[in-house]
């Protein structure tokens, strides 16, 4: 399959690109996405398709959501956007209360196919407001779909499911990725189903699970790893709901050690749920106890030298990495 | 009631020092001495002077991310603005809020928020707080012609009105929302109309004369000190270096630009005060130096000051610290 290399944000383009060009029923609805204002992934749509399938929205999230919950209704397939996911709260009602539970309360009668994408953003000193990574909060609803792409290629394939996926899917986007360059397939359809983990690199001493940014500390971690003799086993989970249990359960049968990274706050983050199943599934065959990193249980501090201390990094994954290779004798607290 | 010449040189030396704030931050910014996000209030002086000089030191101020002129105005001290927006010890939240997130309630300000349209019913509570006490203070509440698109803001007019509060609600209508054209995002012409569904007066003013808006603002503190509720007072002004620091500003048109740069509330204040006799040249270069010179050594100071101790993570998520899970 011939491949192109672009960054995370020219593999979203294309995604949505690709949906607009195919089905009519996509539409992009949003704050500053249209042309000339847009500098993301929508960038040029508005102008390709224009302004009534690439729609600049008041500063209305709560609106903007429940717009795109009634397209849906009526067979549209609306595509919005959350410019930062902390600005998401605001719309959390059609979200949680609306887009995730018509298909069950209507019996099946009504459905609500959107797609939402939103940015995380984090690490640029923005402070408490703009760096939340809060995908645990939809991962808590029945309905909802996650996804949390790391890489162009996944973005891309990743993002196309997404927007003709039948349920409503929450498609967290990472600033710091959006400039990540990747070999990503030309093909205009190309998709990758929900659900499904990555292997990104075989190990066999332990599996670090992560997704998003997370992935990038892990897989920096892994080579550390490799210098130290330990063969580290990188997960990329992709989809936080559906989850892929099979591939996780697989890996860590083989590895019998795991430590599970994001850059949601660890207290109560989807790590919880990762490391639960784990445990459930796993508990003749782990050697360790399951170790999560993620990040401190703070507000995120603007100053650069304590927003330093606040999100996982390679460091402190080899560190959990290490700790789960330790002797059981050494490992009591 | 005209504004006496002393107020009017007050006025000045506000709108005098929040330029050269501004001028020194993009400079610092630009040439990579300053690491840290900023949200230009260059060309918005005149409003957030006329609430500088206007509102009582006991009354409150609530602001957003694009605050440094609002801050300076009621009286934040530059070193606390500075500090925070440089991440250190000595910013006005020890460096934990950033430059979106600064408050200094012995100022009166209140709230910063990096959420738009979240201040208007924050400023409701303050002003319920206000009325059950019997104070007679006011809460003013700054936020953006963008922020009139919120349902929050709404639900606050509406509140507001409803409750008789003591509330002026300010918007600084730059006539963008990041980079979206207000008139791309609402169908009324004027912000200020907004009011009349929530009956309350609604009155714009050119934002860019400060002696307007201080008279439209008098108005409106006054009616709602005396009990006759919220106003929404729409200034129309101009954001002159975009929506963040280093926008490149490619869908501003240059002939707006230009247009709004020959409106710019500075000199056109400046040549007011000379023409009415009010301040001589000179008294008025002494307050830029005098300024500048303030500008520079609150700069100096926060360079040279301590980031916050690592400590300063775990305190302040709670009360009690005990209660932070690890
Ligand atoms: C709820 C919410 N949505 C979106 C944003 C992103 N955002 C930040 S500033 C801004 C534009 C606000 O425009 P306006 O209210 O006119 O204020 P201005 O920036 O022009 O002062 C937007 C959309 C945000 N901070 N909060
Ligand atoms: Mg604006």
């Amino acid at each position: 399959m011939e491949e192109r290399e672009m960054t995370m944000r020219e593999a979203l383009n294309a995604a949505l690109d690709h949906a607009l060009a195919s089905d009519d029923r996509v539409f992009l609805l949003g704050e500053d996405i249209a042309d000339p204002g847009a500098s993301g992934p929508t960038k040029g749509l508005s102008t390709k398709y224009g302004t009534d399938r690439v729609l600049d929205t008041p500063i209305s999230e709560a609106a903007i959501v429940g717009a795109a919950i009634g397209a849906a209704l009526d067979g549209f397939l609306p595509v919005a956007e959350i410019m930062i996911m902390d600005f998401i709260g605001i719309a959390v009602d059609q979200i949680v209360n609306h887009a995730a539970k018509l298909r069950f309360m209507s019996g099946g009668r009504t459905t609500a196919p959107i797609t939402i994408r939103t940015q995380v953003y984090g690490g640029l000193g923005t402070g408490a407001t703009h760096s939340q990574s809060l995908e645990a909060w939809f991962m808590h609803i029945p309905g909802l779909k996650v996804i949390v792409p790391a890489t162009p290629r996944d973005a891309k394939g990743l993002l196309t499911s997404a927007i003709f996926d039948p349920d409503p899917c929450i498609f967290v986007e990472t600033i710091r990725l959006q400039g990540q360059r990747g070999l990503v397939p030309a093909e205009p359809s190309f998709a990758i189903p929900l659900g499904q983990a990555d292997i990104k690199r075989p190990g066999s001493d332990v599996t670090l699970i992560a997704y998003g940014r997370g992935l990038v500390e892990a897989t920096e971690a892994a080579s550390r790893l490799e210098d130290e003799g330990i063969d580290a086993e990188v997960l990329d989970l992709r989809t936080l709901v559906p989850l892929d249990v099979e591939t996780m359960l697989d890996s860590v049968r083989r590895t019998r050690r795991a430590v599970v990274v994001h850059d949601a706050v660890r207290f109560a983050g989807p790590g919880a749920e990762i490391a639960a199943i784990l445990q459930e599934e796993l508990f003749g065959d782990l050697v360790a106890p399951v170790r999560r990193v993620g990040a401190r249980f703070v507000p995120n501090p603007a100053s650069p030298s304590l927003d330093a201390q606040v999100y996982p990094d390679a460091g402190r994954i080899v560190a959990a990495a290490r700790r789960t290779l330790e002797p059981a004798s050494a490992r009591r607290e | 009631m005209a504004t006496d010449s002393g107020s009017q040189r007050r006025l000045y030396e506000l709108m005098v020092l929040m330029k050269a704030a501004d001028d020194r931050l993009s400079k610092g910014i630009a040439t990579g001495e300053l690491l840290c996000v900023y949200w230009p209030s260059r060309g918005q002086e005149a409003i957030a002077a006329a609430l500088g000089l206007c509102l009582r030191p006991d009354d409150q101020l609530l602001t957003t991310y694009r605050g440094l002129h609002d801050l300076i105005g009621k009286g934040v001290p530059l070193l606390e603005i500075f500090g925070e927006m440089l991440g250190r010890q000595v910013g006005a939240s020890r460096g934990k809020g950033g430059t979106m997130h600064i408050a200094r309630p012995e100022s009166g300000v209140m709230l910063s928020t990096g959420i738009v349209g979240a201040g208007p019913p924050v400023a409701v509570g303050l002003a319920l707080a206000a009325k059950r006490r019997g104070l007679d203070r006011v809460t003013a509440v700054s936020f953006g012609d963008g922020a009139t698109n919120t349902g929050s803001f709404h639900e606050a007019a509406n509140m507001a009105a409803l409750w008789d509060l003591p509330v002026v609600l300010v918007c600084q209508n730059n006539q963008y929302a990041e980079m979206t054209p207000t008139e791309h995002t609402m169908k009324v012409e004027r912000v200020a109309d907004r009011a009349l569904a929530y009956g309350m007066p609604g009155v714009r003013v050119d934002g860019n004369d400060p002696l307007a808006v201080v008279a439209s603002l008098r108005q409106a503190l006054e009616r709602a000190r005396s009990g006759g509720g919220p106003t929404l007072l729409e200034c129309l002004t101009f954001r002159f270096r975009g929506h963040y620091f280093g926008d490149p500003m490619a869908y501003i048109p240059k002939e707006q630009l230009a247009a709004a740069q020959a409106a710019d509330p500075l000199p056109r204040f400046r040549s007011h005060l000379t023409g009415t006799g009010v301040c001589t040249e000179g008294e008025l270069d002494d307050i830029e130096a005098a300024a500048s010179a303030r500008v520079e050594d609150a700069l100096a100071a926060a360079l040279a000051a301590a980031p916050p101790s690592i400590d300063e993570l775990d305190s302040d998520v709670y009360g009690d610290p005990t209660h932070c899970p690890a």
